[in-house]
């Protein structure tokens, strides 16, 4: 099997441009129907039905993640609620959530991208996939689970965790393709070694990556420790999730499905377009879907598009670079995002704790670890070791209801942590990726 | 006292008149060269340590001393920019002979008195030991342990040996 949807897969530019339009207008129009765009088009004074080509795109104003949560929790919806049938929410930077509501047609729609996307990594109806990542509010899980299902692999949704069971499961089910981060990986193949086990009477030939940015070099030391190849993808929930690009066999960038976004690079500051082939912030328009249409979003992720169109695989679309950065704060700690002020929001909630903090990360055996270092208020000592243990757990816990990862905390006398105004070096980022 | 929070250092009329033994904690936050800080204050200010205890949790630490002149010590700490508790501690003399100590947990234990930390030192070896605890009311088990004939020594028995 090559191809999912090969005529879409494909089709030659020129066609894809007259598609790219007409979903274009099509998505603007139904953008309209959500009051978040309702507002926005009459305030700029903009007309869906006057776009004419897709230069006229860049006439609209941008989407940011801060248009989305104030749109919380439903400004965006256009369609009637009684149509939606899921939603996926990702954290918020200061206890605010997103969220991004699906129709069926929008999450058959998704799942096709996820299917072809499958494909084109190589994956067939022979396979067994065995996904590691969790599921849940957040998309890497569910997200590769309907497409996997749909090109007709066996799946094992084993979620995230667990490294003897998901080891296990490799083992007794002949497990071929993984889907998992960078970093588990690393983690996973120093327990498959700890327990004098050997990749190669595994059955396993392709890993799938997703979540996390790594370096080329973290990825032939996975692919090494492995034996096998490694296949990158891209996606955020507010673009569905997993699926958005994809890597095919030729390992050098991943295509963008063009039929169901326009991808735009530019200058994060100057919010003007690049060079091609030029580093920029990676901005997205869905043309495909009807829930929540997003216009021109700014996903903050920084990476470049690769010139040329023609790829020997035979698709046309454009590819883009691993991901090389973030216009903003935003950390990835375990595959999942965490901004430093959400951190900081939990520390103003507890009057234990001084608001200077310090979050250190490090990777203890491939995982990483999250270290927040707090300044304790002098009247709340009493000399007691029960008291500051209890304030350790508390704050911990705090941590893991806001950012969902465990963290160590670490308490600090007052003064210790540079003093909040400024520029202060709030995070000290030890990993090597 | 008022509140459980207000360090007893506030009411500074009150230090004349409590005679039971003040003990020092000092937080110890998880860096080198911590406890020579602390020590080092205490000598500048010729402040005599009695007995001196750290508990350690991993990445932090407490440490405890009693002083001959605890207030000042408080105040010098303080200063300095450690955060510091004062509280009182109950200091038991017992002899220092094998099965003293038993007579006293005996008694606590009789009186259903827990123990929140502890600590010994000889007073003079062969002769006199004190075995310093650590209470929720430490006013309430002074009176019970005096009541059950135990010596417990004060603020001045304790420095001035």
């Amino acid at each position: 099997m090559k191809y999912w949807s090969k005529e879409l897969e494909t089709i030659k530019r020129p066609d894809l441009e007259k598609l790219q339009l007409e979903r274009l207008r099509r998505t603007l129009e139904q953008a309209s129907r959500s009051p978040f765009y309702r507002e926005s088009f009459r305030r700029e004074s903009l007309n869906p039905e006057n776009v004419r080509s897709l230069e006229d795109l860049a006439g609209f104003p941008f989407t940011s993640k801060a248009d989305l949560r104030s749109a919380y929790p439903d400004r965006m919806l256009a369609v009637d609620p009684v149509e939606v049938v899921r939603m996926h929410s990702s954290s918020g930077t200061t206890g605010q959530a997103t969220v991004v509501y699906h129709t069926a047609r929008d999450l058959d729609r998704w799942t096709d991208l996820v299917t072809r996307s499958l494909v084109m990594a190589g994956c067939t109806p022979e396979d067994v996939f065995q996904n590691m990542m969790s599921y849940g509010l957040f998309t890497g899980g569910l997200g590769l689970h309907y497409g996997a299902e749909r090109l007709g692999m066996m799946v094992i949704p084993a979620g995230g965790g667990n490294s003897h069971r998901q080891i296990q499961l490799l083992r007794d089910f002949n497990t071929t393709v993984i889907h998992i981060t960078p970093s588990y990986a690393l983690h996973l193949s120093d327990v498959i070694k700890d327990l004098d086990l050997n990749t190669d009477d595994f059955s396993l030939r392709l890993l799938i990556f997703g979540a996390e940015p790594y370096s080329s070099t973290t990825r032939e030391k996975i692919e090494k420790a492995y034996g096998v190849t490694a296949c990158n993808c891209y996606g955020l929930s507010e673009m569905n999730g997993p699926g958005v690009a994809f890597e095919c066999r030729q390992s050098e960038g991943m295509h963008i499905w063009e039929d169901n976004y326009i991808v735009e690079i530019i200058d994060p500051v100057t919010e003007e377009p690049v060079s091609p082939g030029e580093k920029g912030e990676v901005v997205l328009t869905t043309i495909n879907r009807e829930a929540m249409p997003l216009i021109r979003y700014r996903t903050r992720d920084l990476a470049k598009l690769y010139q040329e169109t023609d790829c020997p695989c035979g698709r046309n679309f454009q590819r883009l670079s691993r991901i090389v950065g973030r216009t903003d704060d935003m950390l990835i700690v375990r595959g999942v995002n965490v901004f430093p002020s959400q951190v900081e929001h939990v520390l103003m909630s507890l009057p234990e704790v001084g608001t200077n903090y310090q979050i250190l990360l490090g990777r203890e055996e491939n995982l990483d670890r999250m270290t927040v270092r707090v300044e304790i208020q002098r009247r709340m000592f009493h000399g007691e070791m029960g008291e500051l243990r209890a304030l350790q757990r508390k704050i911990q816990h705090e941590l893991k209801e806001q950012i969902l990862i465990t963290t160590e905390v670490e308490l600090m006398e007052p003064g210790a942590l540079p003093p909040s105004q400024g520029k202060a070096k709030r995070v000290i980022d030890k990993r090597q990726i | 006292m008022r509140g459980s929070n207000i360090p007893v250092l506030h009411h500074s009329n009150l230090f004349k008149e409590f005679t039971m033994p003040h003990q020092i904690s000092v937080f110890l936050e998880n860096k080198p060269g911590k406890l020579e800080r602390v020590t080092g204050l205490m000598a500048e200010g010729s402040i005599n340590i009695r007995a001196i205890t750290i508990a350690d949790s991993g990445d932090f630490g407490i440490l405890k001393i009693l002083v001959d002149d605890p207030k000042e010590a408080y105040n010098i700490l303080t200063r300095n920019g450690l955060v510091v508790a004062y509280r009182e501690v109950v200091a038991i003399k017992i002899n220092d002979t094998p099965g003293a100590l038993l007579i006293i947990a005996q008694i606590l234990q009789r009186h259903g008195i827990n123990i929140d930390d502890a600590y010994g030192f000889v007073m003079e070896s062969g002769t006199a030991a004190v075995f310093v605890i650590q209470v929720k009311d430490p006013a309430g088990a002074s009176a019970l342990l005096k009541e059950e004939g135990i010596e417990l020594l004060k603020d001045d028995d304790l420095y001035y040996l």
